[in-house]
Order: C-alpha cells, then sequence, then structure tokens
C-alpha cells in the first residue's frame, strides 16, 4: 500500500455500477504522486471505468452508481459544487484511438488553453513549441502547424493528442491504452516521453500488454472482474506476485 | 455443380444487365429532360434577344419577356428564407442530437420527418389564412402576400429536411471525438460549437444545400402567398411587397400559353434556368461532400 500521504489520487471503498452491472466492487487504492501507476487486468475487468471515475468522464452516462469516495490532493472529486471543467484541466486523458478534433495541429495542442485563462499570443507560442516537445512530436511538425490534424499518421496523430492534453498542463495524466494502435517504433517513442514525463505529473496508464505494464510500471495494480486483487510498487507485481490469479494473468496463463 | 455453373453465371448476367439498365436509364431520363427543356427553350432567344429576356418588365400578352423580376424574386423569397431556416435548423438539430433528454428526441425526430410529409398547398393555407394577415396587420404591408410571407413558408418546408440531415449528421460524429472534447475541460457548450459541429461540417453543408434547392424549387405554397406581382424587388421595402418567382410564373402561365409561342417557349428557358440553378447547388452539396472523403473520412 503506497502511504496515504504522498496518494496523489485515492480511491476509498469505491464501487460503481453501470445500472444492475456493478463494475467495480469495493476498490481501495492510493496512486503515487509523480510516478507511473498501472492498471492492468483482462478485458472487462473495469480498468477503463477505473480511469474515466478520475476525471468524471462518466458523468453523462445514464444511470450509474458511484459509492465511496475519490480524493484528488484529499478532496472528493465527486462533492457536490465541484467545477468538473476545471477538474479535467487538472487531470488530462489520452484515448486509446488518436483523437483529433476538427482543425490544424496548432488548433488542437491549444484547445484546451484557448477554452480557459490563456490568451497572450506569446503564452500561446511558447506552449505549443514546449507540449509538442515533451510529446516527442516537434521536429516532425514544426514546418507544417497549420496543416491539417489528421493528415498525420496514427502514431503522431497519438502523440498529438498527448500534447493536446500536455498543454493543460495537468497534474495527472491517464492514458487508456494509448500505444494500441500505434507501431512498435512510435510506441517506443510514447513510453520514452512517459517515463520523461513522470518527473512533473502524475501518470496512470492502462497498458495495452503485460509487457509494455512491466516496462513502465513504478506501481501497479492487478484488476479482475471488478475486483482490485493486487497492488504494490516498482515490478513487484510482474516479477513477484503474491496472488495466485495474478500469476496467472502474468506468466500469461489467462486473459 | 460443374453443369449448373454456365446457368449460374447467365443468370448473373442477366440481372447485372438489368441492373445497368436500371441505372442507366436514370441518367438517360435526367439527361433526356434537359434536352428537352432545351429544344423547347432555346428557340425563344430567337425571336427574344437575351438583353431582352434579362429585361426588367415581364409582360406576356404585350410582347414584354423580361425575366429578371422573376429571378430576382425567386432570389429574394429563397435567400430570405434560408437565412431564417438555416440557424433555426441547425441548432434544432442541435438541440434534438446533442442536448435533448432521450424521450424528447424520440418524439421530435419523427415528428419532424411527418412535417417533411405536408403538401405544400397545405402550407400554403397555413400561409394565406395566418401569417399573411399577421404580416399585413401586424407589419402595416399594404397587403399580406408578400415576399416575407413566402420565404416564411419556404423557410417552415426547407427546415425539415435541414433538422434530419444535419442531425444525422451529428449523429456520425463519434461519441469518443465528445469525450476528448469534454476531457480537455470544454463544457458541454464549448464542445458543440468547436468539435461536434466543426466535425460534422460537410453533413451541414449538406443540409443547407439540400434544403435551399427544396426552396427554390418550390411552387405551391409560394404562388399562394406572395402575391404574384412582376415587379422588381429593388426597393428596401421589397421583402414587404409581392414578388413573383420563377416556379410560380411557369405554373401560373402554362396553361394558358399557345404551345410553340414566343411566350411557351419563354416559360421553357426560365424552366432552364431553374434546372441550372438547382443543379448548381446540388453540385457544390456532393462536391463538398467528395471533398470531404478524398481527405480521408467523412469527418
Amino acid at each position: 500500500m503506497v502511504d496515504p500521504i504522498s496518494a496523489k489520487i485515492r480511491f476509498e471503498d469505491v464501487s460503481y455500477a453501470y445500472g444492475k452491472d456493478t463494475v467495480l466492487r469495493n476498490i481501495k487504492l492510493g496512486i503515487p504522486s509523480n510516478h507511473i501507476t498501472v492498471l492492468f487486468g483482462p478485458a472487462g475487468s473495469g480498468k477503463s471505468t477505473l480511469l474515466r471515475l478520475i476525471n468524471r468522464l462518466n458523468d453523462l452516462a445514464d444511470d450509474t452508481s458511484l459509492t465511496g469516495r475519490v480524493l484528488l490532493d484529499d478532496e472528493d472529486i465527486y462533492a457536490a459544487g465541484t467545477d468538473v471543467a476545471a477538474l479535467r484541466r487538472r487531470v488530462g486523458m489520452v484515448f486509446a484511438l488518436p483523437l483529433p478534433l476538427p482543425g490544424t495541429i496548432r488548433y488542437n495542442v491549444l484547445y484546451g488553453p484557448t477554452l480557459g485563462s490563456i490568451q497572450k499570443q506569446a503564452d500561446l507560442d511558447s506552449l505549443l513549441v514546449q507540449s509538442l516537445q515533451r510529446a516527442a512530436l516537434w521536429d516532425e511538425v514544426k514546418d507544417r502547424l497549420d496543416s491539417p490534424a489528421n493528415r498525420l499518421s496514427g502514431g503522431q496523430q497519438q502523440r498529438l493528442c498527448i500534447a493536446r492534453s500536455l498543454a493543460q498542463q495537468p497534474e495527472v495524466l491517464l492514458l487508456d491504452e494509448p500505444t494500441s494502435g500505434l507501431d512498435p517504433i512510435s510506441t517506443a517513442k510514447v513510453e520514452e516521453s512517459l517515463m520523461e514525463l513522470e518527473r512533473e505529473c502524475t501518470i496512470v496508464i492502462v497498458p495495452h500488454s503485460v509487457q509494455q505494464g512491466a516496462r513502465l510500471s513504478d506501481y501497479a495494480a492487478f484488476l479482475l472482474m471488478g475486483e482490485l486483487v493486487e497492488q504494490g510498487p516498482d515490478k513487484q507485481l510482474f516479477t513477484a506476485p503474491k496472488d495466485k490469479r495474478t500469476e496467472d494473468y502474468v506468466t500469461g496463463r489467462f486473459g | 455443380m460443374g453443369k449448373n455453373k454456365p446457368a449460374a453465371s447467365r443468370a448473373d448476367r442477366a440481372v447485372e444487365a438489368l441492373l445497368r439498365v436500371a441505372g442507366l436509364s436514370t441518367i438517360g431520363m435526367v439527361v433526356l429532360i434537359f434536352v428537352f427543356l432545351l429544344q423547347q427553350g432555346l428557340p425563344v432567344f430567337f425571336r427574344v434577344p437575351l438583353r431582352d429576356f434579362l429585361g426588367t418588365r415581364w409582360y406576356p400578352t404585350e410582347g414584354y419577356y423580361g425575366a429578371l423580376p422573376l429571378i430576382l424574386g425567386s432570389l429574394l423569397v429563397t435567400v430570405v428564407a434560408v437565412v431564417v431556416a438555416v440557424p433555426l435548423g441547425i441548432c434544432t438539430a442541435v438541440f434534438v442530437r446533442e442536448l435533448a433528454p432521450g424521450w424528447v428526441r424520440e418524439l421530435l425526430k419523427p415528428a419532424i420527418e411527418v412535417l417533411a410529409g405536408i403538401p405544400s398547398v397545405v402550407l400554403g393555407f397555413l400561409g394565406m389564412t395566418v401569417i399573411a394577415p399577421w404580416v399585413r396587420t401586424t407589419l402595416g404591408a399594404p397587403t399580406g402576400l408578400t415576399a416575407l410571407t413566402g420565404a416564411v413558408i419556404l423557410a417552415y418546408m426547407a427546415l425539415p429536411t435541414i433538422i434530419s440531415v444535419a442531425e444525422d449528421a451529428l449523429d456520425a460524429v463519434p461519441k469518443s471525438l465528445r469525450d476528448a472534447s469534454l476531457a480537455m475541460g470544454a463544457t458541454r457548450w464549448q464542445t458543440i460549437w468547436k468539435v461536434t459541429v466543426p466535425a460534422a461540417r460537410s453533413g451541414i453543408v449538406t443540409a443547407i444545400m439540400l434544403g435551399m434547392g427544396r426552396a427554390i424549387g418550390e411552387t405551391m405554397a409560394v404562388m399562394m402567398v406572395t402575391g404574384n406581382a412582376a415587379r422588381m424587388p429593388l426597393t428596401a421595402d421589397s421583402l414587404f411587397r409581392p414578388v413573383r418567382t420563377i416556379t410560380a410564373t411557369i405554373a401560373a402561365e402554362m396553361g394558358e400559353v399557345a404551345n410553340g409561342s414566343t411566350h411557351y417557349q419563354a416559360l421553357f428557358a426560365l424552366g432552364i434556368l431553374l434546372f441550372l440553378v438547382t443543379f448548381l447547388i446540388n453540385l457544390t452539396a456532393a462536391s463538398a461532400i467528395f471533398a470531404k472523403r478524398r481527405q480521408g473520412g467523412l469527418r
């Protein structure tokens, strides 16, 4: 267990259901600040749902129920009066498929900042460069910032989406199988930039394979059918799992 | 099996030929209609020079065939109708698709489709008995049968088309794209106008073009409510005066002309004009879609 003091995000007995379908059961989890936390498990284990609870992206879904508390910096993000838009500016998210917004590369990266407070052109320009550099995309697009984002390759689009999230200067970055549609070279680039990023922000990732999880993990949690089976620091879950089910999964006996 | 194969492929060929005939005959019919229009209409220019045809006086019994008032009349009514219908239609589509709760959407969608099915004569009644008196008394026009009355009715007729096509376009925008915007801290409102609507842009352009095509080609309702005075709509108050459109002119006068007369040919020339305008509108809509497809996907 992570020491609760240093946890950036904490799940306190969280259960979650779509209608009568319970997808998460009594989750107790602390996500350490400025590290990469890997959430893994077979399909349907509730990883994505858990991730989407952190930025309240499931708010618009009908007929869901949440019990327990989700805390960000010790504050309940589901408390009445929470500014959801502000929360989502602090907690960025990258999806499995690259989702460039309709518009240019520049428009995509600066989408978040222009929605919010930053209006000065000089600030926006430096933010644009910085975000693209941190997402390891700058060199490839610096000459065509005003061309449509959907002309980029899949790998570039995904890094563009990462840059878009980084332009918000988020405290937390959520990634839901961000490399599932990418080739190995692009995947390596994305992973590299994630390892750079953990110094300045808290990263929670659902990896697209156990191997990727093992490569990135500073802290890991294994989910199975909505239950949190095991969690532990570093690569412990991948090298020396305590629970038989975790061991079976990471050694490829099922899943 | 081996024996049946030639027979099966013969049947295949027969079906293929049948489909080809069906497909080509559609194109053939469009071509034939156009050829017919040209053949009946173009000779008018031997009798009425093009300069006179674009004159400002339409008075066939006296030998004046200036179609400009009719062209401008159609243009005025259509443009005003589009200006009214487009923002309203797009906002309705956004409401139906993005904001309305599920049960409201389930009610609204069929209701809008029923609206599209109302015969234009019925809307003409509505225009004559409700909108025309309102225009006369409230806006103080000398008569209620004005360009504005026609434009309002046309807007009403174009709305269902615009709404349902635009709504389909919005519906085709993947939910994940909305999620991506929301996850950036955008509000629902910002997401709609900055992401969903731009992503559906080509479909919305199509919706506008189809609505416009509907408006410019409409005859019956327009004939009933615009007053049909062939005057040049160039003064500031033209919107509140009667106008006459191309379509209404053809419909009203076609029954009374002698086959092959100059008047007859002039009406066909108007038909050619109308055909070209609608063709151009459809072409614009189509090219907007194809350009989008070439760029990779309809989004």
